[in-house]
Order: structure tokens, then sequence, then C-alpha cells
């Protein structure tokens, strides 16, 4: 087996495992833990024994752990992810619009976030110690450091409120109407996504492409005479590719996390604030669909950046570790 | 500024001038601080002009400016490169670039960094000429690219130069930048010590390659290292360069037989001499960094014939003869005093066997694993007691598995016996018992790595002393600024830390260090190879004294066969994982019995 | 390499060292005092101490109790009475500012103090121990790594509830993977020195080794990780309590204020916009010590080489 089928396979496997003991941790949190859910759920209905029995049953909660790991596990892979608690309907239901929503959310704010954060990194680098180069990276520097939600108030109260009320602060995304035309409604949240995110893609990009400027090969092509433009495109260019995919993937991937707050401010109808609903609910079932959701995007997100970096590394295409 | 034909001088008539350095300053970037200072140099036509010189002397420095190229936190403050004529530092950036790779180029030291890591090997190759617009179609190209490769001896098959830098060895990754260098023809080339992270056989190959190709285009070539036997092979001229600043420069002969300047004696005198003919003398202290030199002559604090007149003010150049310029305000009385006087003659008896003694160490028919793959085949060897044993051999070759093997610091799988005194050793030094593991002690490679940079010198030589003995404080004291005096250091630097102290000085204490348990058995590992020559010669003198007058039994391990006579009776020459050849060193230098110990010895420059 | 380089001395490009060689030389003061000079670091130092100030002394100096209503819900500001005006409830928001920093701070150092425990403590462990040891460990933290940390927190809130304590342990929690892996790098770099080697030579045990070898080289990384995540631990702490997850009603709290009164944002938009600046003041001024840290670390391992 040529070794970059090899390398690939393992890390696959590897993020299988991750995501497998992913969904005990789940299970185990939700089901398994003392706190007992059917307890929490019926709260002081619990002293009536019969509904708590029959409510433990009704979710299978007095069978052995693993039966009942395997059927939730079973159910999770067929898309069966059980009933909301909170609104009687499959969970899978629930969810199919909200996921949507968040996805474009995150789309957006990837779409805007990468290109601007690569321009600004390798100018930044290109250009250090310029005025352009401080100012852009005393910014990074505090925009990294605001919470997301911070970032997200200032921006309503921006925008929406008190300085210009060109934006609406709450995004009521009409069910009813397709996405593409409610847009302007992701604005605001996708805005603040984007400002959460972009500063540590660009300090990281103009760190690793500083780096790539001061190594010995770049000093090389200098001295063989190659006009910048080469340097920079032939030699430098294709180094910088593998640290700026990992730190994109990875920052993507926190988006992932970043929306639960910023869907709650902007009350936007998606994954994000629906968990937190959830939890406020306890609304079990909900609650693990999505976490599981999240996990495995953040997985595959780490595990896409892992591939693509050995796919554009020639020494790890080859086999070298 | 050499405007007179060198004649006499023992080298080649009269030829143009082709490279012309002026008045060279280069200081750091933003401190302002020397680097290197009125650097004037010449090198001609067909000429190999060799730059020595030691740490800290800036001769790294100085190759690059050739270019007008400085790195990051360095900057070219003045001064002038002449090539045919034209001034490089003066030039526009599109002229500059015209002429880099084309009129003047460039070897790398580590060409593992500098050849890109994401680019073929081809498209690197052929770069180099697209951009200096050789030849009128892609055809002409690729055939000047198979004439290069052959040059270099590498192949030019499209397999080849599909590669990437990191399928080629060390010494190919090193005839593609001489390839690459070459390419244009150039009149200049700067060659920053090419062969210092290849072994020495690929080493004597990489010499001849650079040495043809030279003398057949008529390049001027400015060959940059610390080595000064690889040098006196390949180079016509020598310019020694001490603490920023050219000190001596002449022929090769001049340098070698008359040189002017003590720093010259003094290196040649530290060169470890393969014949066995000459001792080695240590030059004592070290070389100032830039911002730290002395004023006046750098090298008084070193110097056997400093006066008060080097402290004030730096010398002048002066011509010893045509062509032979020296910068020391006592140089006549340097010169008048015959080089052949001052060798100090190596006491032979050193290396002569004594009488049968008993065996310290034992090894046989070790073959040792490192995950899963054998990196020692069936060894057999013995250390007896008072003795020094050197293992020699190249990188690889298992010289250093071997003695991590006997001290213990070997944590895989071991086949065979390892004994001391007669009783086997475990494998792992922790579970050997408190006594042996005093009695064997190690000194590992790098000063930079061995010592805790967090622990004062105190806490340092405290930790043996802590795990063997049973002392109270003030005995603890006492026997520290014993062992220091030993390797002697002064004892005021208890108190300090180790990157206080320079490279020489590490390795001390890291003698001390091991001297301090009051072991039976030194083992040496590779312990001068991050340090000058100079250096160098130094520790070799004080080990060699160490192990007389308290008759260690040593184990050497070292790369370089040059220095097995000046520190060993006995010496075990190994390559692959096994031991080729195994006798008292006289013998095996004089009359080698193996191929590869007869090749190594071919190979290993001589001064 | 075959033969290794023999100039590591040359360090020609490396300005003389700035430290004073009579100085102590604990590392962590050396990386202390050599952020100090940044000004960056000044600054953060600066903010930092104001808004610590701020909310530790702030209840002293309140004009009112937090759960005094002095005026109807979402009056504007009247100086002097109401300097910020009154909240969605009618609290006095200055008092309730005033109050309102003292859980944030003291839960985000808390839990930072706990996941730099378990994190330095994983990552020593995974750094010098044998292979297998490492291996599962890491495979371990990976499953934590997984969730976003806000996610494994909200997780772990749904069943068990709102807990104060709860909430810094599993912020603590979902920080250790992180400064595991940190910790680990800098474990391996200095476990594979020659001093390490030395001491292993000598007998001594491992586990001294760890602590009186290793422990000290990997102090400064420990200190940047530690500025690092106190930022992110304010941010996940105040932003729980925005979600509803932290401090209870009536508690003054700035995270639990930016949402109660965020519904009257536009006529009244102080009680939410001071706390949300105190916050964001406070996270930038976290994050500059952190950077300049961060620099300084980089900048003595130039000057005095590694090892």
């Amino acid at each position: 087996m040529p070794p970059l089928l090899k390398l690939i396979l393992i890390r696959i496997g590897l993020g299988l495992l991750t995501l497998f003991l992913v969904s005990i941790v789940v299970f185990a949190a939700t089901q398994a833990l003392p706190g007992d859910t059917a307890r929490a759920i019926l709260g002081k209905e619990a002293a009536d024994k019969a509904r708590y029995e029959a409510l433990r049953e009704q979710l299978g909660l007095d069978e052995p752990m693993t039966t009942q790991y395997l059927s939730w596990l079973g159910g999770v892979v067929t898309g069966d992810l059980g009933n909301s608690l909170v609104q009687d309907k499959p969970v899978t239901e629930l969810l199919s619009r909200r996921v949507q929503n968040t996805f474009v959310l995150v789309l957006i704010a990837a779409l805007v976030s990468v290109p601007v954060s690569l321009f600004l990194g390798s100018l930044t680098a290109l250009r250090r110690d310029s005025k352009f180069d401080v100012t852009v990276t005393v910014g990074s520097l505090s925009l990294a450091a605001l919470p997301e939600f911070v970032i997200g108030i200032l921006l309503i109260l921006l925008f929406a409120t008190q300085v210009f009320t060109w934006l609406p602060a709450v995004s009521r995304i009409d069910p009813t109407v397709p996405i593409y035309e409610q847009l302007e409604l992701f604005i605001l949240p996708a805005l603040t996504l984007t400002l959460a995110v972009a500063p540590y893609i660009t300090r990281i990009l103009r760190a690793s492409t500083i780096e790539v400027l001061e190594s010995e090969y770049v000093m090389m092509a200098r001295l063989k005479g190659l006009p910048d433009r080469l340097v920079l495109n032939r030699h430098a260019v294709p180094n910088a590719l593998a640290p700026a995919i990992q730190v994109t993937a990875l920052n993507l991937a926190w988006l992932a996390g970043g929306v639960v707050v910023v869907e709650y401010l902007f009350n936007f109808p998606g994954i994000g604030s629906l968990l937190v609903d959830s939890v406020a609910n306890r609304d079990m079932p909900m609650v693990q669909a999505i976490c599981l959701i999240i996990a495995a995007v953040y997985v595959l997100a780490n595990l896409s950046a892992d591939i693509l970096t050995i796919l554009v590394s020639p020494r790890l295409r080859t086999g070298l570790r | 500024m050499e405007t007179t034909i060198t004649e006499g001088t023992g080298t080649a008539p009269a030829r143009e001038a082709v490279l012309s350095v002026e008045g060279l300053r280069i200081v750091l970037d933003p401190s302002g601080v020397d680097i290197d200072d009125d650097v004037s140099l010449v090198i001609h036509r067909g000429e190999v002009l060799g730059l020595v010189g030691e740490s800290a002397s800036g001769k790294t420095t100085v190759g690059t400016s050739l270019l007008d190229y400085q790195r990051r936190g360095a900057k070219i403050a003045g001064g002038s490169v002449e090539i045919d004529g034209r001034d490089v530092l003066a030039m526009d950036p599109a002229t500059l670039r015209s002429i880099r790779g084309a009129a003047i180029s460039y070897v790398p030291q580590d060409s593992s960094a500098s050849l890109n890591p994401a680019l073929r090997i081809g498209k690197q190759l052929i770069e180099i000429l697209e951009v200096h617009g050789f030849g009128a179609s892609a055809a002409d190209r690729e055939a000047r690219l198979a004439q290069m490769m052959a040059e270099v001896l590498l192949p030019s098959d499209k397999a080849f130069l599909r590669r990437y830098p990191h399928q080629l060895s060390g010494g190919q990754q090193q005839r593609v930048a001489i390839a690459m260098a070459f390419a244009n023809r150039p009149k200049v080339i700067v060659l920053d010590e090419p062969t210092t992270a290849l072994d020495v056989t690929t080493q004597a190959h990489v010499l001849d390659t650079v040495r043809d190709l030279t003398k057949s285009y008529g390049v001027a070539a400015l060959y940059i290292t610390h080595d000064l036997a690889v040098v006196s092979s390949l180079a016509d001229r020598i310019a020694v360069m001490y603490a920023g600043k050219v000190v001596e420069v002449g022929t090769r002969d001049e340098l070698f037989d008359d040189g002017h300047h003590p720093y010259t004696r003094k290196l040649l005198a530290s060169i470890p001499d393969i014949t066995g003919e000459r001792a080695l003398r240590g030059i004592p202290g070290w070389a100032p960094r830039p911002g730290q030199r002395p004023s006046g002559c750098s090298f008084t604090p070193r110097c056997d014939w400093a006066v008060d007149k080097c402290r004030e003010a730096f010398p002048p150049a002066e011509d010893v003869s045509p062509g032979h310029r020296v910068r020391c305000w006592r140089y006549k009385e340097v010169g008048a005093h015959r080089v052949a006087d001052a060798i100090h003659l190596r006491d032979k008896s050193l290396s002569a066997r004594e009488t049968q003694e008993h065996e310290v160490i034992s090894v046989r028919d070790v073959t040792a694993y490192y995950q899963h793959k054998e990196t020692l085949h069936g060894i057999n060897a013995v250390l007896s007691e008072r003795q020094c044993l050197s293992l020699v051999g190249e990188s690889g070759s298992g010289k250093t598995t071997l003695a991590r093997c006997i001290a213990g610091l070997h944590p895989h799988k071991i086949v065979g016996d390892i004994e001391l005194a007669g009783k086997p050793l475990a494998r792992d030094a922790r579970d050997r018992p408190r006594a042996t593991r005093q009695s064997i002690q190690y000194i590992f490679q790098s000063p930079y790595s061995s010592l805790n940079p967090r622990k004062t010198i105190a806490q340092i030589l405290s930790q043996p002393l802590k795990v063997f003995f049973d002392l109270s404080r003030n005995e603890m004291e006492d026997r520290m600024v014993k062992v220091l005096e030993q390797v002697a250091l002064d004892s005021s630097l208890l108190s300090r830390y180790p990157d206080q102290l320079s490279g020489g000085e590490r390795q001390r204490l890291a003698i001390a260090r091991g001297l301090a348990a009051e072991p039976t058995v030194l083992i040496c590992d590779e312990v001068t190879s991050w340090l000058d020559v100079s250096v160098q010669a130094a520790i070799i003198e004080l080990l060699a004294a160490l192990q007389r007058d308290m008759g260690l039994s040593m184990l050497f391990v070292t790369h370089n066969l040059a220095l097995v006579r000046s520190i060993s009776q006995e010496v075990a020459v190994m390559n692959d994982g096994r031991i080729v050849e195994y006798g008292l060193v006289d013998a095996v230098l004089e009359d080698p019995q193996a191929d590869y110990t007869k090749k190594l010895l071919s190979d290993t420059p001589t001064v | 390499m075959s033969t290794p380089e023999i100039i590591i001395n040359d360090s020609e490009l490396v300005e003389p060292p700035v430290i004073n060689p009579g100085r102590r030389r604990s590392e962590w003061l050396m990386t202390l005092s050599e952020a100090w000079r940044m000004g960056r670091t000044r600054i953060g130092v600066g903010i930092f101490g104001a808004i610590v100030l701020l909310a530790v002394v702030g209840p002293w100096v309140a004009p009112y109790s937090p759960t005094e209503f002095v005026a109807p819900p979402f009056s504007p500001p009247d100086i002097p009475k109401m300097w910020l005006g009154s909240d969605y409830i009618g609290h006095d928001v200055l008092t309730r500012v005033l109050y309102g920093g003292r859980t944030v701070i003291l839960l985000s150092l808390a839990a930072t103090v706990i996941g730099l425990a378990m994190g330095v403590t994983l990552g020593l462990i995974t750094g010098y121990a044998r292979r297998w040891i490492d291996e599962t460990v890491m495979r371990i933290l990976d499953v934590v790594l997984a969730f976003p940390q806000i996610v494994l927190t909200l997780l772990f809130v749904s069943i068990l509830g709102p807990k104060l304590w709860l909430i810094v342990l599993m912020v603590g929690i979902s920080h250790a993977p992180r400064i595991a892996r940190v910790t680990r790098a800098a474990t391996l770099e200095v476990a594979q020195r020659d001093f390490v080697h030395a001491a292993e030579a000598f007998g001594i045990a491992r586990w001294k080794i760890l602590f009186n070898e290793i422990l000290p080289s990997i102090t400064s990384p420990v200190l940047v990780e530690f500025g690092l995540r106190l930022t992110y631990s304010i941010g996940l702490i105040a932003a729980l309590s925005f979600l509803g997850f932290g401090m209870q009603p009536p508690a003054a709290d700035w995270g639990l204020m930016i949402n109660e009164n965020r519904i009257g944002i536009i006529i009244q938009p102080w009680p939410v916009f001071v706390p949300v600046l105190l916050i964001g003041i406070l996270t930038i001024g976290t994050n500059l010590i952190a950077d300049g840290l961060g620099r300084a670390l980089v900048g003595i391992e130039r000057d005095t080489g590694v090892g």
C-alpha cells in the first residue's frame, strides 16, 4: 500500500475512533450519570412512582447501560435521534431547518473571514513593522481577546441602535421564506463570527509567512537572482500553504462552537440557540443530538486539515513522518 | 587594493583580479555593533581564496555580503565589493538581480535547508538558467542542465530531476547546489562551508568537484571554512579572520610555513596531526562575540606576544612580502621565530601500550537494536585499565550507540555481554547498582545541551555528589572547588549559570561533573565536535593529562581520525555497525589493513 | 546531519544578551521582566489592574445596594443621583456594575488555575512517560478536545444544572487538553536534551527528574498559556452568565446584566454597554499581557540560546 494512502487511512481511522469515543461521552453524560434523567424531567412529580417508572421504561432507562448505548448508537447512525422532550416531535425533524440556517451562517462567515485573513496575514508579513502592520496587529490582538458576544453587542450598538439603525438587531427568520431571500438577517451574526475568527487566522498566518520569508530557501532563491514576484509565488507560497490550511480549518472548526452564543444573542434560529434552549429545558435527546453534531463537525474539520496538510507537503506525501 | 603582481610567492604568474573587496564593514541591526570591520580581499581568475576563521570571526557574514545580501538583524555599513570593476554594493536592485546567480553565485552551508522542500530539484535547477535568460530555447536549457549534472556527477534523467530535495542524500543535495552555482559560468563563486554537514568521504568528493570546476572555468572562488585542513588542500591563498577582521592573508605556503600573526601560528598548532608528529596545542580563552571585543587588537587576551600597544590600537595592515599582509604590531618578531622551531613534538610514548593491564570493560558479541533494526552487529572490544581506546567512525557507524550501550543509555534491546571488571552490566543505567553507575561516567557531545541552563554551576556539580556520596555542605564545596581546579576553571564560577560560559568552558564543566563522581571509566562522546579547533585542542590536552594523571580508563568517541593519536593508545575503526579494524594507534594509522580504514585515511584532509 | 554543526557559538546575527550576568536567573522572572520592557505589556497590566481594582473596590464605593429599587425600570441617567440610569427592574446600574465584576474575575481565575494544574501535570507526564501512556492519554484528551469549550460545559450543565462550581470545573477541564498539548510539546523538547540524559545516567528517579530538571525549563511557555487561558476563561464564564447558566438573578454580574437588559437596549443602552465595555477591556488587557509574555519568551530563547 502506498505510504500516502496508509497515512490517510490511519488519520481517518483515528478520527473515527475519536468520534466513537465522543459518542460514548455524550451518551454517558446524558444518560448514564447519576442525576437521573427521568427524575430531572419529572422534577417534583417524580414522587409519583408509577409515572416515574413509566417514564423510565419509555426512555429505556431500565435496561443495562451497554444495551442502551448500542440501541442509541444504532439510532444515531440510522438517523433516529429520538424525540424532543419539549415538543414531542422527532429531533431530526426539528433540527433540519436549524442545521441549514446555521450552515449558511457559518458558510458566510467562513467565506468572508478566510480571504480577508489570508490577505491581511500575508500583507502584514510582507510589510513587516510598517504602520500598516502595526495597526493590523494591534487591532487583531484586541479583537482576538474579545468574547464573541461582546463583539456582537458592540455591533448591535453600532449598527442597529444608537449609532446607525441600518440592520435588524434580531434575526427573526421566517421559516416559510427561502433563505436566500432573507440574507440581510444573516449579516450581523455573520459579521460577529467573522470578527471573532479572523484575527486568529490573520495572526497565525502572519507568523508562518514571516517564517517562510526568513527561511534559508527563500534566501537562496534571492541569491539566485530571482525577481521578488517569483520568490514569493514559486518559493514562498507553496510552503506557506500547509500552515495556512491548518489554521483556517482549525478556526473554522471553532465556529461550530462560536455559533452558540452568537445565535442566542441575535435570536438566530440555528442549532446554537437551540442548544441553549434545550439545555435550559433539559431536553436531553435534543442536547445529545446537537452536541454530537457539533463534535462531529469539529472532528471532521480537524481531520480535513490533517489530510489536506499531508497532500500539500511533499515530504509527508512521499511517506516521511 | 593589490595592483602589483604577486611575484615569487610560489603561485601561478600574473592574473587579473576579478573580485576586489575593500574596507567592508557589516554591523548588527539595529544596534550598530560591528560584526566585520575593514575587510579587504582580492581574488584572481581561477584562484581559490580560503577565508578561515573560528566562532564569531565574522566569516559567514562576509560571504553573503559579496552578493549584497544580509539576513535580518545585520546590515552592510560600508566598503565596496567590485567584480570586474563594478561595485556590487552600489548597484540598483535590477542590476543586482542580474548578477546574482550569473556573475556571482553562492553555495550554501546546508543544502537541506537551502533547497526548497516544496519544489522538485529539476525545477530549482532550471530556473537559474531561465531567470538569467540562458539559451534560445527550452532545449538549450535542458542540454545545459544535463551538462551541469554530469559535471557534478549526478544523473540527469527525468526521474531523478522529479525528486524533491528530501529524497536526496546530503552529498547529493550539496552537489545540486554546486551545479546551480556553476550553471551560468559565474566569474565569482562564494562557498560557505559547503562540506561541514557532510561526512569525510562525501566531503572529499565535493572538494574535488569544486577544485576541478573552478580551475576549468577560471572562476574566482571564496571558500569560507573553519577547517584549515580542508583549505590547505584546496586553496591557493588563504585569509585568516579573527573577531571580525582579516589578520593575515597570503599564499598557502606563506601562511603554513611562514605565518606572521600569532593567531595564525597558534591556529596551525591546534590542528590535529594525523601523522602524530606534532603535539596538539590549544589556545586558552575563547573568541569574543560582537559587542564584547576588547579595544585595540582583539586577540590580545589570548596572545603570547601581547604588549601594551596591542591594547591601545588595532594594528594596520603591513606587507611582509608582496601579497602577504599581516595586521600585528610585532609581526617582524613573530616572523623571525621560525615555525619549525616552535612545533612541539608529541610525546610518542603516550601512544605506547603499557604492559598488559586488566580488562575494565569487555564487550562480547554485542548486537544492539533500535526499533527492530540492528544497529550494532556482533561487536567485540576491550577497554583495559588506564588505557584510552578511541572509537572512530562516520555518522551512522554505531560508535555512539556502542558508547551508550556501555554507559547504560541505550534503552533498547541488546544481545550479548557487556561487563565491568568481570561483572555483567545491566542494560539500563537505572538498573545498575550505585557503585557501577558511579564508576562509569559519560560526557556528552554538546556542551549547550548537557548542562541545565536553569541551574547554577554549583547545583550542577553537586548533583553527582549528592547521588553518590554522603557529604556535609562544606565537604561538598571543597570537592567542587577541587574538581573545578582539575579542569582549570576558577571556583568563582560556582555561582554562575552555564550560559555565562563559553563553549570550551562548558565542556570543561561537563568533564568536571563527570570527575566529581570519582569514576574509573570516562566515556567521551564526540566531546569536541561542537568546539572551535583551538578550543578542541585545549580540551584534548586536558583529557589526555587527566587520563594519565588519574589513571582513568577512557573511551574516546570521535569522527575525526586525526585526533586519535593525540589522546589514545588503541583505536577501533567502525563502519556500519561493525568494527572493521582494531589495534594500537600507531599500527593502525601507519599500516592499515582494512579497506575502509585506508579509504578513511586518504579522505581525511591533512595539513 | 552527519557531522554536527560546529559553529554554534557563531551567533553572529544575535544581539549580545541584554541580561545582566549578575542578575538572578530564574527563568520565569526573566520572562516577566523581559515582557515588562514592552509597552504593550505595561498597558495590559495597567488595564487588568484597573478593572480588577474596580471589581474589588466597587462594592465599597457603590452608592446603593444592588438589589435596591431606585427608579422606574430603564430610567435614563440622572447625574448625580443615577450616573448610569436604572436597569430593567429598577436597580441602579452603576451600583450593579460596581458589584458585578467580582464573580467573573474570581471564577475565571479559578477555572484557569484548575485547567493549568490539570493540563500541566498531564503535559509533563505524557511528555516524559513511556509511549503507551502518552498515546492513551492523548487519545482521551482528543475526545475532550472534540467539543468546543462552551458546548462541553453546556452538556454537563444540562444534566447537573447551572451550578457555579460545575461551570468553573468544566471550563477548567476544557482548558486542560489544550494546555496539556503545549506543555507536552515543551516537555518533549526539554526531555531530549542531554542534561536530562545525564541525570538519567546518574540513576535519578524519573519523577525527580521531571520536577527538578524538566519543570523549571518549561515555566515560560506555561506562563504564556496562563495569560491566554485567562482571557478565554473570562470570555467563557461571562458568556455562560449571559446565556443564563451562571450567576442567577438577582445577583449582580456583568454577563447576567448584559442579558437582562438587552431587551431595552434601544432606550437605555447603559446597563448593557458598560458591562460589555468592561469585559471587553479586561480581556484585551489579559491578552496584551499574554502576548507580551509570548514575545519575551521568544526573545529570551534567542539570546541565551536553546539550552
